[in-house]
């Protein structure tokens, strides 16, 4: 019962997801699924908050490394938590007065739109801008010319960069509009019109045959790897 | 000298990079944009279009992405608003709500006050759903199923735009603003593939070039990154010239650092060579 | 004292100081934010963000402590930039916990509040936080099998009954293998193909177009010989091997214009933050 079930659930499960696309009779099944499906996505988030309640409370415990940020994690997460589900300082909407829980939970001016505006935003947006150094530092040091395939990528790569911004269309503003693609602008047009749409379909056309391959492969049973290592 | 740039510190990399952003960001050049032909073609979508239109506003992107998305989702807005397409805003993206919230904030409701759009007739916000693909393909096929009320929580069965929207298919457009996954991809993968769909993108500049296999059979038109913003806000200049101002463009400002940037990369990229090619002239196992 | 501690205390006295001195002077305010207030329906009164010159502005120190707060967990978060250190620290801790919490609480209003409890519990969903749900709603008992399934995922928590968890592992990777199986097909792989046959003799207006006419060529080619490269079942050698070579070069170029794609986007995010700090917190020029 262990294993056979869950390989039942995912037959029963993808073959209705795949026939309803053909068999339009079974297509409440297939929204029925969805919707279930989206509940168990939300559900998702819960368990990793307790993964992640879990694993620093440990750590908090036994008093481990820099159990002192992992305190502040677990602050951070309670109190994010609570002025959210219980949508502290959040109006009721508009058309329901009446009804103190009815408003939107990220009003402007709640305390969780205060926590995602003045924390989410600007920590995430930082730590991703962080990798624009370290783009800078690899091109110092890690893009080498060293063979012919790594000169056409950097050569790609000058183009495009030159092309994309005011510095290409300004240095070959001379070359007549017969001869745009020989522009940066115009090359990097070429360039992603034909070579990286033919690479990118390539690419996508391998994929493609993988991933309905392994979807075949769940669906029928003969991968279980998401079971478990055991399996 | 060729030991110090061997032995040079990346730190000077990284302050070469900020003060390429920083300077100009306080400088504020403005450079020409000229539209591209991908993006005249969304643009002369949206322009074609019908008054009164209906675009389903599909905004998955979250903070960190805001940067490149932001300019192009409020040019989207504006577009319709000054078209007067009726506005349907949704996201897949957790983070994505306050994003949504902005636009209507600032565009549909603040640089349009004038226009008096009113809610559940002109623009609805449906909210955020999980689910990725999956909810897609609700939407596809029967959207109510998975947004019984709106983002405010209103009935959409009672509100006029919403009531008889089924699916995705009784928008005349869909604009995505995508951030990655889900996203561009699963739009034309899960809705594109059910029926005739009409999508237009604007993409990041990470996401974009795995996005032009779908030009121009499964996307309408695609903007990648900044400078298809800058493009896009261009277009609406050129056809609206009370836009025609650079300071009211938010990308067109950001294309002044970022010529800086690009400069000072090409210029990191010959120098790493030159080192590499001196290293190898002196024997070196560099 | 250490190199390194003396200029992050250089950094931080120098930064101080700068803090003040602008302050003091500027006439701008530096990081204060100024709201409005906002026409409501009902009695509660909201607040929207304005200039500081609108007539109706009033100081919000609320907000003002926010831009505070963003400005030195953006600075804290270049630090690490320098060197590793607790100020980085602190701001990755913070974000783990308010972006778990965050995603928490906008799955348990947008999902299992709007999808789970409206079908299971109409009633007291429709008094509680959506009261415009729909009054001939009813129970739908249907949706206890997902009830049920969640508090299966639950079961990896508690070791003898882990294995429950796997029924609704097994019904989320079924549904999405047979979705993805026939969607991905048809997109990535039948579309694609058929993108791939286009006219290679373009006519435009009755004559010969020959850019677009070599243009198509390239295309096709191009996807032949990258093609070519991913097929592995017939050696790389002889005519075959000097094919997928192209088709390498293809993909070199699709990879360089991916490079040049990705810095383009990871600058525009750094300027995003260096506006924020220059206008938004310190006002040293306008928006």
């Amino acid at each position: 019962m262990r294993n056979v079930v869950p390989l039942v659930i995912a037959f029963v499960a993808g073959v209705t997801m795949m026939l309803a696309l053909f068999v339009p009779v079974l297509q409440p099944l297939q929204e029925r699924a969805s919707v279930w499906f989206i509940i168990l996505a939300a559900i998702a988030f819960l368990i990793g908050g307790t993964n992640l309640l879990l694993h620093h409370a440990r750590k908090i415990a036994q008093q481990e490394a820099g159990w002192g940020f992992s305190a502040v994690t677990l602050v951070s997460f309670f109190i994010t938590v609570f002025v959210g589900l219980a949508k502290w300082g959040v109006p009721p909407s508009d058309a329901y007065p009446n009804h103190p829980w009815s408003g939107n939970y990220i009003t402007e001016g709640a305390p969780l739109w205060w926590l995602y505006q003045y924390i989410i935003d600007p920590v995430t947006s930082t730590m991703f801008a962080l990798l624009s150094f370290y783009v800078a530092s690899a091109a110092y040091r890690a893009f080498r010319a060293k063979n012919t395939e790594a000169m056409i990528l950097l050569g790609t790569a000058f183009i495009v960069l030159l092309g994309r911004c005011s510095a290409g269309t300004f240095l070959t503003s001379w070359v007549p509009e017969s001869l745009e693609a020989l522009t940066f602008p115009g090359a990097t047009a070429v360039i992603m019109a034909v070579f990286t749409t033919a690479g990118q379909r390539a690419i996508m056309i391998g994929i493609s045959l993988g991933v309905a391959a392994i979807s075949l492969r769940i669906i029928l049973g003969l991968d279980r790897s998401y079971l478990g290592a055991d399996e | 000298m060729l030991d110090f740039l061997n032995r040079l510190d990346r730190r000077w990399i990284f302050l070469l990079m900020a003060l390429a952003v920083a300077v100009p960001v306080l400088c504020k050049p403005i450079f020409p944009e000229q539209p591209s032909p991908l993006t005249r073609k969304l643009f002369d979508t949206i322009e074609e279009l019908p008054e009164g239109s209906v675009v389903y506003m599909a905004f998955d992107y979250d903070p960190p992405s805001q940067a490149e998305l932001g300019p192009m989702a409020k040019s989207f807005v504006r577009h319709c608003c000054l078209k007067k397409h009726k506005m349907i805003f949704a996201n897949l993206w957790p983070a994505g709500p306050p994003l949504v919230d902005e636009n209507i904030r600032n565009v549909v409701n603040g640089e349009f006050a004038s226009e008096n759009f009113v809610y559940g007739e002109d623009y609805v916000n449906l909210g955020y759903r999980p689910g990725n693909q999956v909810a897609i393909t609700q939407i596809a096929t029967d959207l109510r199923k998975i947004y019984p009320t709106d983002a405010t929580g209103k009935n959409l069965g009672v509100l006029p735009l919403t009531r008889s929207f089924k699916n995705i298919f009784d928008a005349d457009l869909v604009l995505n603003v995508s951030a990655g996954y889900p996203g561009c991809k699963e739009w034309v993968q899960y809705a594109g593939t059910k029926g005739d769909l009409k999508i237009g993108a604007g993409v990041t500049g990470v996401q974009a070039p795995q996005l032009f296999p779908y030009y121009p059979d499964q996307l309408v038109g695609i903007l990648a990154a900044i400078k298809g913003a800058a493009e896009y806000e261009a277009a609406i200049a050129q056809k609206y010239p009370q836009y025609a101002d650079p300071q009211k463009n938010e990308a067109i400002k950001r294309m002044g650092p970022q010529l800086f940037a690009h400069l000072l990369m090409l210029a990191l990229i010959v120098l790493g060579n030159v080192v590499h090619v001196a290293n190898r002239r002196r024997g070196g196992v560099r | 004292m250490t190199r390194e501690l003396m200029i992050s205390w250089f950094l931080l006295i120098a930064g101080g100081i700068g803090l003040v001195v602008l302050s003091a002077t500027s006439e701008k305010g530096v990081g204060t934010i100024y709201v409005k207030p906002v026409p409501a329906a009902n009695q509660v009164q909201t607040w929207t963000e304005t200039q500081r010159t609108d007539s109706a502005a009033v100081f919000s120190p609320y907000r003002t402590a926010g831009v505070w707060l963003a400005a030195f967990l953006t600075l804290a978060v270049f630090s690490y930039l320098y060197k590793d250190n607790v100020f980085y620290k602190l701001a990755e801790s913070m974000i783990v916990g308010v972006s778990a919490g965050y995603y928490l609480v906008a799955n348990f209003w947008d999902s299992i509040v709007a999808l789970l409890m409206t079908e299971l519990t109409p009633q007291l969903v429709r008094n509680w936080a959506l009261p415009s749900l729909s009054e001939t709603k009813t129970v739908d008992p249907w949706f206890l099998v997902p009830l049920v399934l969640s508090l299966f995922l639950f079961c990896r928590f508690v070791p003898r009954l882990s294995w429950l968890a796997r029924w609704p592992l097994a019904f989320v990777v079924g549904t999405f293998a047979g979705l993805r199986l026939v969607s991905i097909l048809d997109a990535d792989f039948i579309s694609q193909i058929r993108s791939t046959i286009v006219p290679l003799i373009v006519l435009t207006n009755g004559s010969f177009n020959v850019w677009a006419s070599i243009r198509n060529l390239g295309l096709l080619l191009s996807v032949v010989t990258c093609l070519a490269y991913f097929f592995f079942s017939v050696p790389h050698q002889g005519l075959f091997g000097k094919v997928s070579r192209v088709g390498v070069w293809v993909l070199m170029i699709t990879f360089g214009a991916s490079f040049a794609f990705t810095v383009m986007g990871r600058i525009t995010l750094l300027t995003r933050r260096f506006e924020f700090l220059f206008i938004d917190w310190l006002r040293l020029i306008d928006p």
